[in-house]
């Protein structure tokens, strides 16, 4: 098997086109599905509940109302909202994959907001409920419903000043207070300092009372935009319904290193073992000089090596842009080496069937696409039905069990490890034995 | 070497039926017969390419024969000598290096060594396929269709050639479509028809065995239509 590994490897040496059309082409895709897939995929559907009971959905600041309803429909334009009855209802939206997060309002949140503003107690929450098992989807549902949540924020914080400002009505203890104003103070002050005598001894007090108003109303006029970025009267508490999240950008460059692990391996191990019977080499070899499943370990070793060292040094390579866990580094080549495996034993089973190299690539190629697609597929795209087939699908494939596989690896994502890489051992010696089947015809 | 019933089915099909014949050294034998007459999956049980359905071959040596397939079974991105010394290792030489520089000679490839093989003309490409096939010193080598792709002055320079390896002592077996040229260069031939050998013997036996029923029969390759015919194949 060594002479055969060195005689492949002399070949690749003399093929330079090709290598570098497989080594740089999947690089090439892949890295296009990975920006693709940190894209955002445009809104996302939200469980929303709101506990709030009909016309109560207002706060009361000075002598404005501000209406939540209007912030409301501001959230709508980022999300696709799925209204609910209940809180249990939202969850188990999100639990069965019809919403990719459920915001619950509870009924106490106008009056929560009410006590910060008039007591500066309290810290009103809103929660936020994350589905987990697809990062990227998970991203795209919290940054449309936080970035939201902000703009709340702001525009409470902002009314809040402007009414100390200019006045108006605070709600307090159960009682409406009116507000002033600093500016209308002023006035007033400055109004009765122009009625009073040139002598008078109050002038210099009230002058001293315009002064601070002035000083006031210009701080708070500056302060106003740093206030309102910093106040956060409202807390959007997420909690996580699956396990441990891989982050989004992680998980794009995940699948853009199993998609070149894929291509390498496959269109590898399909083209050299289409090779030798292009090359009419098969019989010589396999009468007594190497038996038929030598000549398909050394392929799929061969194959899997390649794949696992260009896909090694991509993800050592991405990972000067996006987090993955050097200090588990044994285990991205566990999971490097056996997804290669997997991936080269399909690629063998495929180069079995073919006659030549060109076919054998063809066929690599567009078998290899679909496997990719399936394995991606969000879960709460399809049908229950098509969701059973494509996740069958998927687990007779080794994309899907690489993918966690190496999710695991980078970042320490669940689902574990040890599954997956039992998954792709498995896989390996099934793909493995129908190349050998698949053989026969070689002869 | 001893062939003994042996017999090939694909399926339902019957490729060889009952192949019984004798190898002796140094002895050319020609294989002839119509298309789909077995020759090719003969040689290839005779080679170890595939296992027949019943029957047996002895050896007498027990050594491997030599395999000169007819599509050349060469990487044409590796040099002839790389070629070579693949083989030769893969053969378990006892010093690789060596058998390549001796085959290299025997062939007359010396200057050919570091060339691709890809590059190489058809005659020198076969040339190389029977250099390999010979890298084993084998007592007995197995050509399909040796002649098949070469112009008639590399036909000429192949039968010098392998004249030399029987007069050395190796037993030459080979199919071939050319029957003039199995009478020119075998001292036996073997006539298959439909997986059945018909005939074993000379050329002379042979034209002899068809001649007196057929007095007009001309030469080799009309007795042997007629032969056939008269076989019902």
């Amino acid at each position: 098997m060594r002479w055969l590994l060195v005689k492949d490897l002399q070949i690749l040496k003399r093929s330079p086109l090709l290598v570098g059309l497989l080594v740089v082409y999947p690089v090439v895709i892949a890295l296009m599905i990975g920006f693709a897939l940190s894209s955002p995929p445009g809104k996302p559907k939200v469980a929303l509940y709101d506990a709030v009971p009909t016309g109560r959905g207002h706060v009361n600041i000075g002598n404005q109302q501000i209406d939540i309803a209007h912030y409301a429909n501001q959230l709508f334009e980022s999300i696709t909202p799925i209204r609910v009855s209940s809180r249990a209802e939202a969850i188990a939206k999100v639990r069965d994959g019809k919403a990719q997060a459920a915001l619950i309002i509870p009924a106490d949140i106008i009056s929560q907001i009410n006590n910060l503003i008039t007591q500066g107690t309290g810290n009103p929450t809103v929660e936020l409920f994350l589905n987990s098992r697809d990062p990227l989807e998970r991203q795209f549902a919290q940054q449309a419903i936080t970035a939201r949540a902000n703009q709340v924020e702001q525009g409470i914080s902002k009314q809040d000043l402007q009414k100390v400002l200019n006045g108006g009505t605070l709600n307090f203890a159960g009682q409406s207070v009116p507000l002033l104003g600093l500016k209308n103070s002023r006035a007033i002050v400055q109004g009765t300092i122009a009625s009073l005598a040139p002598d008078s001894q109050l002038r210099p007090a009230l002058k001293q009372v315009v002064d601070f108003a002035d000083l006031a109303v210009t701080g708070l006029g500056f302060a106003t935009p740093v206030l309102g970025s910093i106040g956060s009267p409202l807390t959007v508490k997420q909690i996580e319904l699956a396990g441990k999240t891989t982050p989004t950008a992680s998980y794009a460059a995940t699948i853009a290193v199993i998609v070149s692990l894929m291509f390498v391996g496959m269109l590898l191990a399909a083209a050299m073992l289409a090779l030798e019977r292009s090359e009419h080499a098969y019989s010589r070899l396999v009468r007594g000089l190497i038996k038929p499943e030598g000549l398909l370990s050394e392929k799929v070793l061969l194959a899997a090596g390649a794949a696992a060292a260009v896909t090694l040094a991509m993800s050592a390579f991405v990972s000067l842009f996006v987090h993955l866990e050097w200090v588990r580094f044994p285990l991205w080549v566990a999971a490097l080496v056996l997804g290669g495996l997997a991936f080269a034993a399909l690629g063998v089973a495929i180069g079995g069937v073919a006659r030549d190299v060109s076919v054998a690539s063809l066929m690599a190629f567009v078998v290899s696409l679909p496997i990719a697609f399936i394995a991606l597929v969000p879960g709460d795209a399809v049908s229950g039905t098509l969701k059973s087939i494509l996740d069958a699908v998927a687990f007779v494939f080794p994309f899907k069990a690489a993918l966690q596989a190496a999710a695991n690896a980078f970042t320490g994502s669940a689902p574990g490890i040890g599954w997956p890489l039992v998954h792709l051992a498995v896989l390996t010696l099934v793909f493995g034995a129908l190349a050998r089947v698949a053989m026969r015809r070689f002869a | 070497m001893a062939v003994r019933g042996l017999t090939k089915r694909f399926g339902a099909r019957l490729a060889l039926d009952r192949i019984t014949f004798e190898l002796y050294p140094g002895e050319v034998v020609a294989v002839i017969g119509p298309n789909g007459a077995g020759k090719t999956t003969l040689l290839s049980i005779l080679a170890g390419v595939l296992e027949p359905t019943e029957g047996e071959v002895t050896r007498a040596d027990g050594k491997r024969f030599g395999w000169v397939p007819q599509e050349p079974g060469l990487y044409s991105k590796l040099s002839v000598a790389e070629n070579l010394r693949l083989f030769a290792r893969l053969e378990r030489t006892a010093d690789p290096d060596q058998t390549v520089n001796a085959m290299l000679n025997q062939t007359g490839l010396e200057d050919r060594a570091d060339e691709e093989v890809g590059r190489l003309s058809g005659g020198n490409q076969q040339r190389v396929n029977i250099a390999i096939g010979l890298l084993c010193e084998p007592p007995a080598l197995l050509l399909d269709e040796p002649s098949a792709s070469l112009d008639p002055r590399q036909r000429e320079r192949l039968w010098e050639f392998i004249g030399g390896l029987a007069a050395r002592g190796t037993t030459i077996l080979f199919s071939t479509h050319n029957v003039a040229e199995a009478e020119r260069y075998a001292g036996r031939v073997l006539v298959l028809g439909d997986g059945e050998l018909l005939f074993s013997g000379t050329p002379a036996e042979f034209e002899q065995a068809v001649q007196p029923r057929n007095q007009t029969a001309g030469d080799f390759e009309t007795a042997f239509v007629r032969f056939l015919d008269e076989h019902g194949h």
